[in-house]
């Protein structure tokens, strides 16, 4: 087992008094339910009454955040999208497509900062804006360490290129600069604004010569007398030979072409050509890479990693990747110059350049306060093939790992679960098992959601979810007396028992009210009526119902007959069923033929011989004189068969 | 390039609706509205569609949709109407039915007037006991509405009370309602009727059953068309269109493979019927075009000769029995495009008003085509 490498963070409940009182807790799914206890701190108990308050302490605080909303749901997208196109990535395109990726990533995070940063403009709230703010160089934060391990490791520039690359990554976010420039080319004479050389500087040290050169012209032109300096300075600025992307030089074309260059500009600077100009001579130093005038310039770099590019652009321009992470600890060690010690973002970066990924993922997850990021940075990772020698000493692998906290963090959240499920779905492990859990939590408020829980259930065949889903659904519904959702409810689900429970209820309403309800669900049960037998006898005994109401009752005495013969009747409505044979057998014609009434005295017989104890019990005379009723037409009946055959066979 | 435009709104999406054009307006429509659903703080909001002639200046930009107005709604919204250019009906899951009014000189929306637990279980006065109403459809000034009570509710905009209700309506739930004439309604259940009522009669019972055969799949939404009243279409649990003439039988003219999953919605074109859009829990959103075969025919009249004439004749006759109600699809030549490759989360919503098309998804976004047909 790893050490903890930091201490865990304290946290503490608002309105728990943790000071005097114990507190005791207990797990939720992606939350803990914390309430105080009656015991002192001492373990003594304490006499005075506790609060009656259950606290619920949540993890993941971001996911609550309305306008990261945003960043959770596009991404969504663009993470679905990644999962697809995994045989696509096989091939040369790939890496391509997964820089591609990287940027769509990038983009949402910083739509979602824009959105911030006008949510702080436009609120008045002052604490709310310091929130707004707080998350907005949060978001920042995340999208400078994701650009950078985009360049080294999804990307993975070579030498040359990956100056290149790490020199636009330090333009896009040091990004005070341009409004600087536009106050210093708004003035009426740039050259004489107090931030004219600075400006110059920052061009300089962002490698953006001709921007620099262009503000250097204006100074010339106001300046006539040391026109030749400027000239020189021009001249060398233009010939700095840069790495380019395309494959047209080779690197050592480059380097002996930068030697020459660099040769030149030691040259002018011994001369003391621009000794009459201390900024001019100071840029010079800066073109030579002199790490003093660089870092002299420190408060226009503000950061050390800008220092580090500007070092590399001026004195390794050729800089291999496994050669960063010395250049980037010396100029770290140079930049806070022992008065500051590194935060937490340093830390991320300076392994990044070290080229310790799983290092960056961990300070990560331990700085920043969502999964979001490191979850869909180690996918993109994965996806990279950067990622697979490491396992953990739990679960299953670390991407998976931080796609289950992140899901589990989105389950949470009353409204954006259903992201969730795609993430489970992608964690091969133990994904299934964490849908399954998480999903029965999901609270079924109307039928509109219950469908579409179910839905998602059904899709991964989680048959043991979709029948409590089912189930839930038919309890609500014969709580609320509606009998026939509830049916269609156990029908779904196929809940066989339930489906019994409730065709009792309606035969029960039935002898108690003599109508049935729900007529226009149980006329149109159709195969589904096969799940129990008491739902058949119910459909069934409806159907004998409908023959005897349109008068065709040969076919309704068959029905009835059968219901009980067969035994789909159950014995407790065989006497109800009896009674119902009563009018067929008083009709004008005769209806049941010789063998069906042996048949019916025969059921009459069983049910009597069958509970004569009860029988006894029953005092009333209604039973009694229903038997009595029953036993004399069926006795007409026989008469009046027996002569009907006899003549029909006579004839 | 189709010039769609998406904006993430942070609430999933339950119900879009594009506000009527006045009568004589020449204009595509702008306004629309939406709902929310299972938000702890669920809103109807007010939407501009953004200014098309802004996108002309620099080519690219296509002016994404923004919220004009927006109000708390107790509940999820589970379905949404325009009764006039200024009032929306809405229909809640806590069984309330309510009217917003949108005021268009200030930007507001208020709440109009509200009818509480419209639809509820067991007891309307207990403090529970509210059901969802489901769905619910206007002809200024009377409003029906369903849910999942089985009830029908006969409102007018004007009136405190229900003008009439008919309880137990439905053994199972009903989903969705929509006028037949102005006197009938149409309603769809979770057992896979469709029943016409006759608001007239006092009676408390259908006019008439249909039913799908076989394997009883909930019906979640229903369209008339807006000529042929004769024609309507239904959307199932399973993704199946379902085609229905009601002038005969008891069972579907047609059923058509669909989507995968649940069909939330289906919308005949108001104005353009051989048109028609469905959407799915399946994250697709279809458009269903019967209008080629159409197209393709007059082409029989360029031949002259008097067999031909004939000919055009009986396919004259055919279009006025319309395509939708062909018995034999693979005659009838129907072109179906899906308008949403790889989306994964569910569209709950659309609807269709001229050339626009707006539709809401569970992925907390909302999208509007300007140029449906183009």
């Amino acid at each position: 087992m790893d050490e903890p490498d930091t201490e865990p963070p304290l946290v503490v409940v608002p309105g728990a008094d943790s000071s005097s009182r114990q507190l005791c807790f207990a797990w939720g799914p992606a939350e803990v339910l914390v309430c105080e206890t009656l015991f002192g701190r001492a373990g003594t108990e304490n006499g005075a009454p506790s609060s009656s308050r259950v606290f619920v302490v949540r993890r993941d605080q971001d996911i609550y955040i309305q306008t990261l909303r945003k960043l959770f749901n596009e991404s969504h997208g663009i993470f679905m999208g990644l999962q697809r196109s995994e045989e696509e990535l096989a091939g040369k395109s790939g890496k391509a497509q997964l820089v591609q990726v990287s940027k769509n990533y990038r983009s949402v995070i910083r739509a979602c900062m824009e959105d911030m940063h006008q949510a702080a403009v436009s609120t008045r709230d002052p604490a709310l804006q310091g929130q707004y703010s707080t998350q907005v160089s949060i978001l920042s934060a995340m999208e400078l360490i994701w650009n950078l391990c985009e360049i080294l490791f999804v990307e993975a520039a070579t030498a040359g290129p990956l100056l290149l690359r790490l020199l636009d990554w330090v333009r896009l976010h040091v990004c005070d600069v341009d409004s600087m420039v536009r106050e210093v080319l708004g003035s009426e004479s740039p050259s004489k604004h107090k931030l004219f050389w600075n400006v110059v500087d920052i061009f300089v040290l962002q490698g953006r010569m001709d921007e620099a050169r262009h503000l250097l012209s204006k100074e010339a032109s106001a300046n006539p007398t040391s026109m030749n300096m400027y000239k020189i300075l021009d001249d060398l600025m233009k010939k700095m030979p840069v790495p380019s992307l395309s494959n047209t030089q080779t690197l050592t074309e480059l380097e002996l072409k930068w030697q020459h260059w660099h040769e030149e500009c030691q040259r002018y600077l011994q001369d003391g050509t621009f000794a009459s100009n201390p900024h001019m001579e100071s840029i010079c130093k800066i073109l030579l890479g002199d790490e003093d005038a660089i870092l002299e310039k420190k408060e226009l770099m503000t950061t050390w990693y800008h220092f580090l590019v500007t070092r590399l652009l001026y004195s390794h321009p050729t800089v291999k990747p496994m050669e960063l992470r010395f250049y980037a600890q010396s100029s770290m060690d140079l930049f806070l110059g022992g008065e500051s010690s590194p935060e937490p973002l340093d830390l991320i970066l300076m392994a990044a350049f070290e080229f310790e990924m799983h290092q960056v993922i961990k300070e990560c997850s331990i700085v920043l306060s969502n999964w979001w990021f490191v979850a869909h940075l180690t996918d993109l990772l994965d996806h990279c093939k950067l990622l697979q020698s490491h396992n953990l000493y739990f679960g299953s692998n670390m991407r998976e790992f931080l796609l289950l906290e992140y899901a589990s963090g989105l389950f949470s959240h009353h409204s954006l679960w259903q992201l969730g499920v795609d993430y489970f779905d992608h964690c091969p492990e133990y994904g299934r098992v964490y849908l399954e859990l998480h999903i029965e939590r999901i609270p079924l408020s109307t039928e509109q959601k219950a469908l579409k829980v179910l839905r998602i259930c059904e899709q991964r065949q989680m048959h043991e979810q979709v029948r409590s889903i089912c189930k839930i659904m038919a309890m609500k519904a014969l709580r609320n007396n509606r009998l026939g959702s509830a049916l269609s409810w156990s029908i779904r689900a196929k809940d066989a028992a339930f489906a019994t429970l409730i065709s009792d209820r309606f035969l029960k309403d039935y002898s108690e009210r003599g109508c049935f309800s729900d007529l226009d669900l149980i006329d149109n049960l159709g195969p589904s009526m096969l799940l129990s037998d008491r739902l058949t006898f119910l459909g069934k005994y409806r159907e004998f119902h409908r023959l005897y109401g349109e008068q065709r009752f040969a076919e309704a005495a068959r029905l009835l007959l059968t219901l009980m013969t067969a035994h789909i009747a159950p014995c407790s409505f065989w006497m109800t069923l009896l009674t119902d044979a009563l009018p067929l057998l008083e009709q004008k014609e005769v209806i049941f033929s010789a063998e069906q009434t042996y048949e019916l005295m025969r059921c009459l017989e069983d049910l009597t011989a069958g509970n004569p104890d009860k029988q006894k019990f029953q005092d009333d005379d209604i039973e009694t004189t229903k038997v009595e009723m029953l036993r004399l037409a069926l006795a007409r009946n026989l008469a009046r068969v027996i002569v009907k055959e006899g003549t029909v066979e006579g004839s | 390039m189709e010039d769609v435009s998406a904006k993430f709104v942070s609430q999933k999406i339950s119900r879009t609706r594009w506000r009527p054009l006045p009568a004589a307006a020449l204009q595509p429509p702008d306004i629309f509205a939406t709902g929310s659903w299972d938000n702890e703080d669920n809103r109807i909001s007010i939407w501009s569609a953004g200014d098309l002639g802004n996108a002309g200046l620099n080519g690219e930009y296509h002016g994404e949709p923004h919220l004009l107005c927006d109000i708390q709604h107790n509940g999820d919204v589970m379905d949404m109407q325009f009764l006039d250019q200024e009032r929306i009906v809405v229909a809640s899951s806590t069984g309330t039915v309510t009217i917003f009014r949108h005021h268009q000189n200030n930007q507001t929306l208020s709440a109009n007037h509200r009818w509480d637990k419209a639809h509820y279980h067991v007891d309307q006065d207990t403090s529970c006991g509210g059901a969802a109403c489901t769905g619910v459809v206007c002809n200024n000034p009377e409003i029906v509405t369903v849910g999942e009570d089985g009830r029908i509710n006969l409102f007018r905009a004007d009136q405190k009370d229900a003008v009439r209700t008919i309880d137990n309506a439905d053994s199972s739930t009903l989903h969705a309602v929509t006028f037949l004439r102005t006197t009938e309604i149409l309603t769809v259940n979770s057992i896979g009727q469709l029943k016409i009522w006759d608001l007239r009669h006092q009676r408390n019972e259908p006019s008439q059953i249909f039913s799908l055969a076989g394997d009883r799949v909930p019906l979640h939404c229903v369209d008339r068309h807006p000529n042929q009243q004769h024609i309507v279409a239904t959307g199932g649990q399973d993704g199946m269109l379902s085609i229905w003439d009601i002038r005969q039988g008891t069972m579907p003219v047609s059923l058509l493979n669909a989507h995968e999953a649940e069909m939330w919605e289906v919308h005949f074109h108001p104005s353009d019927p051989d048109h028609l859009f469905t959407c799915s829990e399946d994250g697709s959103l279809w458009h269903w075009d019967t209008s080629t075969n159409v197209s393709e025919k007059p082409s029989f009249l360029h031949q002259g000769g008097r067999s031909t004439a004939y000919l055009s004749h009986s396919t004259i006759n055919q279009s006025v029995v319309s395509a939708w109600l062909s018995n034999d699809p693979t005659k009838e030549r129907m072109e179906i495009t899906n308008l949403i490759p790889n989306q994964t989360l569910s569209v709950n919503s659309l609807d269709v008003l001229g050339p626009c098309l707006v539709y809401g998804t569970d992925a907390e976004a909302i999208y509007v085509n300007r140029q449906l047909f183009a």
